[in-house]
This record gives structure tokens, sequence and C-alpha cells, in this order.
């Protein structure tokens, strides 16, 4: 197995996550893009691992730490989403400008 | 590593057997007209990761990816979607109209051969060692001897989401005992 086909594979998932992040208009949607694209890390993380062979696994240590960080994220998101959608009756990204001049 | 080598290695095929349905999955994830279905395809997606972190040799990793991701992660958006009522059908109105979703093609597909091109010129051809599987005893020695201090952070992250996840999502008392209060004045008129 060469480190290449891992990587490639890890581009191709970060940007389809890319492509949802920019085009999905429903914001739960969106958030799971952005799951998507930390899942293409994780994968770089432990083929970088086992490709250097590290003797601290730390490419594994730090991907268990990008799952805790991605599951506090998704609480987090979600709960926004879910406070959005009580004040405006909808979770459209589209609908969200209060903030736009 | 020649492309003639890499034919003749079985475990290639595994790859590939892993990788075509999770590049499927993922498209399907980002394309799919049906919220429902989308959150589905992400479990094929996350699956085919854990899947290849099993033929990586990072047991303890896949694990935790099928139970954090697929089993917890998975039902916390299913929850989302019933609670914000996405229409559950087909729904044209999920992504862009086609002039918004062009551009977005250009800079997801720009920046794929971008890093494709960048690490076919820094790592092409690089073999990954044969070494044996990663125990998870020696996982959980690195985490407590060398990346303590990371995994402390990580559990004050999570405590703060904890704690966050809960203020932002439960109503305010003050405004319940109003909302009773007023449904209560409606009923005798």
């Amino acid at each position: 197995m060469t480190i290449v086909q891992f990587l490639v594979l890890g581009a191709a998932m970060f940007s389809f996550g890319v492509y949802g992040v920019l085009t999905r208009r429903n914001a739960v949607l969106v958030l799971l893009s952005v799951e998507l694209m930390l899942a293409a890390v994780n994968i770089n993380l432990v083929a970088f691992d086992r490709f250097l062979a590290d003797q601290l696994a730390g490419g594994q240590v730090f991907a268990l730490f990008v799952i805790a960080v991605a599951a506090a994220e998704v609480g987090i998101g979600l709960a926004i989403v879910l406070l959005i959608f009580r004040n405006r009756r909808n979770a459209n990204v589209d609908d969200l400008d209060l903030m736009k001049l | 590593m020649t492309f003639t080598d890499w034919v003749a290695q079985a475990e290639n095929y595994v790859f590939l057997a892993i990788a075509i349905p999770m590049l499927f999955s993922a498209w399907r994830v980002v394309a799919s007209q049906n919220v429902v279905h989308s959150v589905l395809y992400l479990v094929g997606a996350l699956a085919g990761s854990a899947a290849l972190f099993l033929l990586l040799g990072s047991e303890f990793v896949a694990w935790t990816v099928v139970l954090v991701y697929i089993g917890a992660v998975v039902v916390l958006f299913l929850f989302g979607i019933m609670i914000t009522r996405a229409p559950l059908g087909q729904d044209v109105e999920l992504s862009q109209p086609l002039r918004q979703r062009l551009p977005a093609a250009v800079v997801s597909g720009s920046l794929f051969l971008l890093m494709t091109g960048a690490m076919f010129d820094a790592f092409g051809g690089d073999v990954i060692p044969e070494t044996e599987a990663t125990r998870t005893f020696d996982v959980g020695i690195s985490i407590f001897e060398r990346w303590v201090i990371p995994f402390e952070v990580v559990s004050v992250i999570l405590l703060a989401a904890l704690v966050g996840g809960i203020v932002l999502a439960r109503r305010d008392p003050d405004e319940m005992t109003e909302e009773v209060v007023s449904e209560s004045e409606e009923v005798p008129q």
C-alpha cells in the first residue's frame, strides 16, 4: 500500500465536504458536510501515523482527539440550529441575514 | 512503487473495495435530495473510514469511529432533522440552484486537484511499511504519558460543550412560566 492512495481518498472526501458546505441550504446538512471533512482529516492522520511508524502513536491519538472535538461540535451546532429554528421557524442558512448590511 | 507492483498487491484490491463505495456514499451525502438519505449515506462513508483504519492496523481508532460517529453522532443528526421539521421526502430546495452549485464544484474540484498534485509531488510511490497492528494498550500508554495535557484540554472542551449545549437548547424558565400563565388565561375566555 502506498501513502498516496490514502491521501488522495482523503482529499476527495474533503473536497466533497467543501462542496456540501458551499451548496447545502439546510443548516443540519451543512453540519453533516463538516463531519465528512473531519472524517477525511482522520484518514490522513492515521495514514501518516502508519507511514512514519510513530512509536508514540501520535497520529492515532490525535485522530481520537478530532473525534472527541467533532462530537462536541455537533452537540453545540445542533443546539444553535435548534435555537434558530425555535426563533425563526426554519433552519435555512440563506435566511440568516440578520447581521448583513 | 510502480503501478505494476501496486496492481500485484492483494491488499490494494481490499482498499479499492472499501474506497469506491465510500466515495459514492460521500457524494450522495452532499448531493442527495432527501435529508434522511443524506444522513444514512454518512453512515456508509464513516463505516468505510473505519474499515480503512482496520486495514491500516489501528483498531482502537476504528472501533471508536464505529461507537462515537455511527452510534452517537448520526443518531444526534437524525434527532436534529426530526426536531427542525426538515422536509422528509424529496426536496429540490435542499441545495442551492445550479448557478451557485457550479462555482462550488469548481472550487472543490480545483482544491482536490491542487491537493492531489502536491501529494503526488511529495510522496509519489512511497510505501507504508508493513508493521504490526497498533495495540490498544500502546495507544492508551501513549495518551496518558506523552499526550496527557492535550487529553486534559479535550476533556475541558467536552465539559464546556456539555454545559453550553444544555444552556442553548433548554427554554428559559421565566419564559416557560409566562407561557403557562398566558395559556391558562386563554382557557376561560
